[in-house]
This record gives structure tokens, sequence and C-alpha cells, in this order.
């Protein structure tokens, strides 16, 4: 994987291969945070949430 | 030189109260509002003073309005300068008006915590969960309204306001939008598009708010110096919970009405048909809708918001030195940039980008159990405003969306009020002298200060009522009526 994202940055100086080794550990750990919240969905939608969403009507607005 | 854009949102929420589908909405909001635990003063709205019916093209109706003096309407100012209060059937914030995008946007975030603490509150004293979206639209073809405001003189020529905003307002969905599942008002149908809004205008100019929706809103209520200021009331904004999102819609909209106004906007890329525009802009998340110019040939909305930045870009240069238009001009160019080349790099910077990210990435979870109700309900979730349990809450609380503000900033926000514009006095009379107030407007303040008649103070200028201007004197002042004394009777 390490040697994968070296190869991405052949041709760049020092500073900009180490700055792309940053983004790809960002986005890394933003796709875990976004698998974990994926797996929590179904607790935070409500209980029956088709059902809520059916029921939520909003009327007389502006 | 074009005036200074002094801007404010007004943000009106969808409201639910848990295990009770039947409940009546007006009184769940007038719950909430009653229930903000912050400071704030319940006021009078002076509504003798607005006219939402008069119109910027110069013609009124009178019997147009919102001329309700129900003592049982609740509305009440706070201590950051904003109003908080029940507009028909939700709880609405009216953002106190602030110096420039950045501020604008942190005090619309506030709004977000200042509606937060209101329903916790609300549900403990009811013994029911009320929950507040921070969206626009209920998926059913009723939608509410997300408005921003911002000073316009009274010299520029509401045509050409017409004229040249009409496209920028169209194009600017793309960056904009809060994302919807599914479309409304019998428009075609689509599993997703960019805004909540863009199904819902129907006409390029008018009036209303509520039904023949206008891409550009003519109501003329200056809340100022009739004779010197307007006030641009743009209703064809998605509530927005991301920051930067929410400044680049600011920031962006104000530069361009500026440009507008010093004549620095060398063509008004009108299109044909500006109401089809704006939701085949909406419902092409892929971006390559090619839309008919006027004067012949095709663009992208991109490619117009890329000519836009190119124009503002050379104005910043010539005309505007404060450092917050570079960083308008910054993140424009970064958003754009990204559109072009990968929309879904957005996730952690535009609402729909992110709201589409978790739906694509539920469906390939779940695909067995995928329904249509499943993804609205997944939709509605984004924008409730609990932080434990909105969708946007949790993707900021993960670091997986891009801020600008800190929560302690926020949180200051919600009690301090901008210092730079007339809402420092509003918000500080609440803070020092909330037993003598008893009626406020955004152009006004009304005292009780114990004599037979009650003391009005105007405030006029959106830019006077500043902390260098009166701080001195609202800290000598021990009572309501030294400040008069001291205001000069």
């Amino acid at each position: 994987m390490a040697d994968q994202e070296r190869s991405h940055s052949k041709g760049k100086g020092r500073e900009e291969a180490a700055e792309e080794d940053v983004v790809v550990a960002q986005s890394e750990a933003d796709l875990e945070a976004l698998d974990d919240l994926l797996d929590e969905i179904d607790e935070v939608l409500e209980e029956n949430a088709e059902e809520f969403v059916k029921n939520y009507v909003q009327k007389g607005g502006e | 030189m074009a005036m200074h854009k002094v801007l404010g949102t007004e943000t009106e929420y969808g409201i639910a109260l848990r295990g009770d589908p039947g409940f009546n909405p007006a009184v769940a909001s007038s719950l909430v509002v009653n229930s903000y635990p912050g400071a704030r003063v319940k006021v009078q709205w002076s509504y003798e003073e607005e006219s939402p019916g008069r119109d910027a093209r110069g013609f009124g109706h009178d019997s147009f309005g919102v001329t309700d003096p129900d003592g049982a309407v609740v509305n009440s100012v706070l201590a950051n300068g904003a109003r908080l209060y029940v507009d028909h059937a939700h709880p609405e914030y009216s953002a106190p008006e602030a110096y420039d995008p950045l501020e604008a946007a942190l005090y619309e975030k506030a709004g977000e915590r200042v509606m937060y603490l209101a329903a916790v509150e609300a549900s403990r004293l009811s013994g029911k969960r009320v929950s507040l979206y921070k969206n626009n639209s209920d998926g059913k073809g009723n939608s509410y309204g997300a408005h921003e405001n911002y000073l316009l003189s009274r010299e520029t020529p509401f045509g050409e306001i017409t004229r040249y905003a009409t496209s920028f307002m169209v194009s600017r969905q793309i960056f904009t939008g809060a994302g919807k599942v599914g479309s409304e008002n019998d428009r075609p149908h689509v599993d997703f598009q960019i805004t909540q809004r863009a199904d819902f205008f129907e006409e390029e100019v008018g009036l209303e708010t509520t039904l023949k929706r206008p891409i550009i809103n003519t109501r003329d209520e200056p809340h100022g110096d009739p004779s010197k200021y307007r006030r641009l009331h743009i209703i064809i904004g998605d509530a927005n919970l991301s920051e930067v999102q929410t400044f680049l819609k600011l920031g962006t909209t104000a530069l361009m009405l500026s440009a507008l106004e010093d004549g620095a906007i060398p063509d008004p890329l009108d299109l044909r048909d500006p109401v089809e525009s704006c939701w085949k802009i909406s419902h092409d998340t892929g971006l390559q809708e090619r839309l008919d110019l006027d004067g012949g040939g095709t663009a992208t909305a991109l490619e117009m918001q890329q000519r836009y930045l190119e124009w503002l870009s050379k104005y910043v240069e010539k005309e505007l030195d404060d450092p917050v238009w570079h960083q308008v001009l910054n993140e424009w160019e970064g958003v754009l940039g990204a559109l072009e080349t990968d929309p879904t790099t957005l996730a952690d910077t535009l609402d729909w980008a992110a709201k589409k990210r978790l739906l694509d990435g539920y469906r390939e979870r779940h695909g067995d159990t995928w329904s249509e109700s499943r993804a609205r309900a997944l939709d509605l979730q984004y924008h409730d405003i609990d932080p434990a349990r909105g969708l946007y809450y949790r993707l900021a609380g993960r670091g997986s969306m891009r801020r600008l503000f800190t929560d302690d900033e926020v949180e200051r926000a919600v009690t301090a009020p901008p210092e730079r514009t007339r809402s420092y006095f509003r918000g500080r009379c609440v803070s020092d002298y909330s037993d003598a107030l008893v009626a406020a407007n955004w152009d006004s303040l009304v005292f009780d200060i114990g004599e037979p008649h009650l003391r009005r103070v105007p405030m006029m200028e959106p830019l006077r009522g500043t902390k260098e201007l009166v701080g001195p004197l609202l800290d000598e002042a021990a009572t309501a009526a030294d400040l008069i004394e001291l205001l000069g009777g």
C-alpha cells in the first residue's frame, strides 16, 4: 500500500509527496468514518422510519 | 462604489412530534419558541412598520400581508440581535444583520443551536420529543423557506437586478443545493436532485413567496431608510447545514450584487427559459445539462458560474480590499474546479454531495431492503438539528465535513451580537434593558421607561448602532431611561 502511494507521487518533490500521503491518509480515515456512520444509520433513523417520513407533512410555510 | 453588503438570513424549520403524527404544527411551533431558555425578550413585533405587500416594481397590494395582530403570536428578540418567532406553522429564526458573509454564516449556524436548545426544552415541557429539521421540503409538495437578504442602494433600478441576478441565482444552485430524494410539484421524476427548492419555482419575477414562487422576489421592505436602501429578498436558496456552503452561497451572491451595482458584470447571460432551467439544473447531478441562452448558444450552469468567477475575481482585484472577498473567491474556485472534475470529492463541503454519498453508501450496503421511503427517511434525517441524531451533525462530529467555525464560536454567537451593524445595539438592549423593551422591529426599538408615552428609538441605518458607535454609551447607561437620555431624549 505504502509503495503504491509512493509510485503515485513519482517525479514530485519530497514535500508534495508527503502532502499527498497526508491526503490519502485523510481520505482513508474519512472512508472509515463514513463506514462507521453507515453502520449506525439504522439506529439514528426513527423507529418505523418509513411511517414517520410518510407522516412528515409541513403546510403553511413562508 | 457599491453600497456595503449588510446581509442576513431567515430560516423556517420543519417540525415533528415523535409519536404524535396528528399534532398541531402552529401550537407545537409556539411551544418551541416559547421554550427557548436563553436570553431574550418577548416583544410585540411592530407589524405596522412592515409591508410585505409593497412591490419593488412600484405597485402594491394593500390586502396582501402578514398583518396578524394576534397577541398570542410569539415573537422574541434574542441577545444576539436575532428574531425568533412563529411564522404560520413553523418556528423561524431570522439572524441578526451581519457585516460580511462569514459573520452571516456564523449567525445562521447560531440559529441551529438556538432552535436545538428550544426543542430540548419544549420536549421536556411537553413530554414528547420535538424534532426540528433545517430543510425546505416535506417531499409531498409543501415547501418552506430559507431566505437571504442583502442591502442594496435605492438607486439601483429593480429592472437591472432582475436582468443580471436571475441567471446567477439559477446557476448557483449547483453549489447551494442541500439535495433531495425525488421530485415534487409535477416535475419529471428523478431519484435524487441537487436542491430542495428548485421544483417549486414557477415565475421569473413576482411578489409571492408561497405559491407561484418567483426566481426574483419583488418584496420592497427596506427595513431602513427607504429613500436610500433596498433590501433584496432572495427566496430561491436552500437551507444549508454545511458551514462552508452557507458562506459560499452568501459570499458569492453578495459579491455578484455588489458588482451588479458597480456595473461590473459585462453580460447578463440571459437564459431563454429561467424557470425551466431552474429545475433542469437541479435534476442533473452530472452537471451536463446544456441550457439555451437568449442571445443564442448554450451553456451549462457550471460554465455560467465559471464566467461569474472570472468577472468577479477581476472586480475584487480592482474594487475590494477586505480579505473576506478573497476567501470567497478561493472557496468558489475550489468548488467549481471540483464540480468539473469529480463532484463526489465535495462530500465534505456541499450538503447535496454529502447526502448523495450517504444515500449511495447505504444503498450499496442494504440493496435488499432498499426502498424509496427508506431513502426519504435518510434524506430527512440529514437535516435533524439534534447533534446526536442528525446525519449532518454526525458527519461533522467525525470530522467528515469541513468547518469554518468552532463549537465555541457558534455558542458565543448565540448570546453575543455582531459588532459592526445595528444588530449590536438591538442585542445589547435585550441583554441590558430587557424589562423596559416592549416592542421591536428591524429598524426600531420601543421602550417603556415609566413615562406616559412609550419611547421609540429608530435605527434606520444598518451600519450605525455598532459597538464602536454605541458601545461606550450602552456601557454608561445603567437603565433604559439613562439610555434614552444619553441618546438625546
